[in-house]
């Protein structure tokens, strides 16, 4: 690897990174304006479905939802759609839009799919196009993309007005955040996103299957179907389902450099721009800027480490002869530098989009994205999960920061009392227990050992790695795992629940008891949480308080597999 | 509470319902019928045909087993370039299958090209399986033993490789490439050409 190849790897690195800068006001006054539930251009087309959604379900959007109220109707929404989804699956034979045949999933594989597709995780047990017709495709998962986005987004729009509201009960109205980020930013932006899609060379057809003869003269049966419209809202809404088994590695997925570029743009944009609608939902776009500027420090810190292990490659392929960057498990057209980049934007955000196979990553190079997991996925994050999480650790930032210099701690306006910081705390404790409880279950049992594929300290990663991914509702993989088993589909299904609901059940009662409280100005006595200090001491919480809890299971893993690596240890 | 679920019900069930046929049905459709209409190519695959056969996608790679082609990567996608079932091989750097399978390809093309190092890419399988590319490296490294199993001289082939070869868009994104198939489309009008000519 010479060193011009490595600076040009950082160089991606660094224009990404300012490109997202740049893209997060922009988003972030778009989201801003839904937020508010402002009037856009886009109702002259769109108004009109609103309101007729809202009459046909008989809901009032101007009726304000205690937490109680907005997490109940959430939660039954949740339900329902697992149980729509579901159904899709199971009778998939029976039902339209499915020329090859294909036959209905099994309970389990139905259930965990479902479950996944609903809480934005999109674990997938399954190759999309083996087993899946384009009827359950789009009607049974692209559905989820929209609904599991908009549903973080409305969660954290609830989080935002209890910031920014004082002494009242109300959260808003859960079935206006939704069907309003789903009308007016989500299906819009997919519209003109998928389109692009399809002139870069992603299929949009119903037809299902093309046969070809090769130059050699043999058969090759090549699977199409409405692959850029849900290629559009899988990135955009950080869902990371591929159409096909490959994900965005596939070349119908993401044919070219610049659609993997823009794809990696697209799962970070409502992410990013969430931090400024953050801020001016508070009232000081200092604030959002803060929270932005700390999420891309640790952003740049983890691509980096992935593209200098990348590149420098697996030392027992140079000894056969093999030089240059880990090419195994990697497409020639984005090369080991947007391999790394990506691999670091699905596990900050919580995508799980791959356009690489991180199970094949070198040791160290595939512990950054478990790691970025294991912190909750709050760089930048999911859109809405990733801003409601990295706000949970402000909560906790202030409260260490009052411990350490004496004071009550306040956070954009609003006193931080015993009651936020307790629930903080159980949201994040969720992650830890449910990722090292369920692993431990899995590597002592007969059903959780048969899943890897490699032996050695890789096999406990790759074991480690799904429970994490799902627990942190990521989807990615460390793909040598055989997941589409009962045991692995009846566990990692409850690891995505709870992470997904045991977060947004407690930050909703957050938001509640912060809606009720007075808004406090801050005094010269308030500690400032927009200068370098408080980035530092909020990155530090971060790691200290979220990533220490792993730091032993990614010995056993990850840095384990790096030191017999190293000795030269085969397995 | 119970009351609540009542009245909570009823939008649940309603809304997924008008979801599931805007989201599911009509975005879908929408997309397909515009697609369909401003880039057919595109949409249907970007399928290339020869004498109005399909021979296969411009964007996918195919298997090439003869000394006669170039050959794309190895591909653990079902029995090797399964355009129905994408897979990559999922080995860890650290697995022994991997180094097995790594020393032998290895070893088979340091045979026909004696004397140059062997392209990483050539060794190691993509992440679909369907890696439609090359490198510019591993293009060049096969030139000699494809020209001489086609009667030309290295030198055509070399130029026609060289053609062939893709830079980054604006020297960022992406890496220098060669597509295979269409390579080995140019290699056999140019053998055709060729023989026309005598």
């Amino acid at each position: 690897m010479t060193s011009a190849t490595l600076l040009s790897g950082w160089g991606l690195i660094l224009v990404f990174t300012a490109l997202v800068a740049l893209i997060a006001k922009p988003f972030g006054l778009w989201l801003f304006a839904v937020y508010e539930g402002r009037r856009t251009p886009l109702h002259v087309v769109l108004g009109p479905v609103e309101r007729g959604f809202y009459r046909l379900a008989g809901i009032n959007p101007e009726q304000e939802q205690d937490w109680r109220q907005y997490a109940l109707h959430l939660m039954l929404f949740q339900v329902v759609t697992v149980i729509f989804t579901y159904a899709v699956l199971r009778l998939q034979g029976v039902l339209p839009m499915n020329p090859r045949g294909l036959a209905g999933l099994s309970p389990d594989g139905a259930m965990n799919t479902a479950i996944a597709f609903v809480t934005n995780t999109n674990w997938q047990w399954y190759a999309g196009e083996v087993v899946l017709s384009n009827l359950s495709q789009m009607v049974g998962l692209t559905i989820h993309n929209f609904l599991s986005a908009a549903t973080g987004i409305a969660v954290a729009f609830a989080l935002f007005r209890g910031f920014a509201r004082a002494q009242t009960r109300n959260l808003g109205n859960f079935w206006a955040d939704l069907t309003r980020v789903t009308l007016y930013v989500l299906l819009p932006a997919c519209v003109v996103y998928a389109l692009f899609l399809v002139a870069s060379g992603v299929p949009q057809t119903f037809a299902s299957l093309v046969d070809a003869h090769t130059l050699e003269g043999a058969h090759q049966a090549i699977v199409v179907g409405p692959v850029a419209s849900q290629e559009a809202i899988k990135m955009l809404g950080t869902n990371g389902g591929g159409f096909y088994n490959a994900n965005s590695a596939h070349p119908f997925e993401n044919p070219t450099a610049l659609v993997d570029f823009v794809q990696m743009l697209s799962i970070f944009a409502l992410g990013a721009g969430l931090t400024y609608t953050f801020g001016k939902a508070v009232g000081n776009t200092r604030q959002g800027w803060a929270i932005l500027w700390a999420m891309l420090a640790l952003f740049v810190a983890g691509a980096s480490i992935v593209w200098w292990r990348e590149a420098a490659g697996n030392p027992m392929l140079h000894q056969l002869g093999a030089m240059g960057a880990n090419m195994e498990g990697k497409e020639v057209r984005f090369g080991a530098a947007a391999s790394a980049l990506f691999a670091t934007v699905t596990t900050a955000a919580s995508c799980g989009a791959v356009n690489a196979m991180h199970d094949s990553f070198t040791a160290l190079g595939g512990m950054i994205p478990l790691f970025n997991m294991q912190l909750g996925e709050i760089v930048i994050g999911g859109v809405g999960s990733g801003i409601y999480g990295f706000l949970l650790f402000a909560v906790l930032a202030v409260f260490l920061a009052g411990l350490m210099v004496g004071r009550t701690p306040e956070y954009v306006g609003k006193k931080i009392e015993a009651r936020e910081v307790k629930l903080a705390v159980l949201a994040i404790v969720i992650l830890p227990l449910c990722i090292l409880g369920l692993t431990a279950v899995a590597v002592v049992l007969p059903a959780g050992l048969a899943g890897p594929l490699a032996k050695g300290p890789h096999g406990f990663s790759e074991i480690l790695y799904a429970f994490t991914s799902a627990t942190a509702n990521n989807g990615s993989a460390f793909a040598g795992l055989t997941a589409g088993t009962p045991f692995y589909n009846g566990l990692l299904g409850v690891a995505m629940w709870l992470g997904r609901f045991l977060v947004i059940v407690p930050v909703l009662a957050i938001a509640s008891s912060l809606a009720a409280r007075k808004q406090t100005p801050a005094g010269p006595g308030s500690f400032p949480t927009t200068g370098g200090l408080w980035i530092g001491l909020l990155i530090a919480t971060i790691l200290i308080v979220g990533g220490l809890t792993f730091l032993p299971s990614l010995a056993l893993g990850p840095v384990a597999d790096h030191l017999t690596g190293a000795a030269g240890l085969l397995y | 509470m119970n009351r609540d679920i009542v009245a909570a019900l009823r939008p649940s069930l309603v809304m997924t319902g008008l979801f599931a046929g805007l989201l599911g049905l009509a975005y879908p459709a929408a997309i397909t019928g515009v697609a369909q209409v401003a880039f057919p190519w595109a949409a249907n695959g970007s399928l290339v045909t020869d004498h109005g056969q399909v021979i296969g996608s411009d964007l996918i790679g195919q298997a090439f087993a003869s000394p006669r082609y170039f050959r794309g990567r190895p591909s653990a996608a079902g029995s090797g370039y399964d355009a129905s079932a994408s897979a990559g091989s999922n080995l860890a750097p650290s697995s022994q299958a991997l180094h097995d399978r790594v020393a032998a390809a290895t070893k088979d093309l340091a045979a026909t090209s004696p004397g140059s190092p062997v392209p990483p890419d050539l060794v190691t399988t993509s992440a679909s399986g369907l890696d439609p590319h090359i490198s510019p490296e591993a293009a060049f490294f096969q030139v000699s033993r494809v020209a001489s199993a086609r009667g030309l001289s290295p030198e055509t082939v070399r130029a026609l490789v060289a053609a062939h070869v893709e830079q980054p868009l604006l020297g960022l994104l992406g890496e220098p490439r060669v597509n295979v198939l269409r390579l080995n489309r140019a290699l056999d009008e140019a053998t055709v050409a060729r023989a026309q000519g005598h």
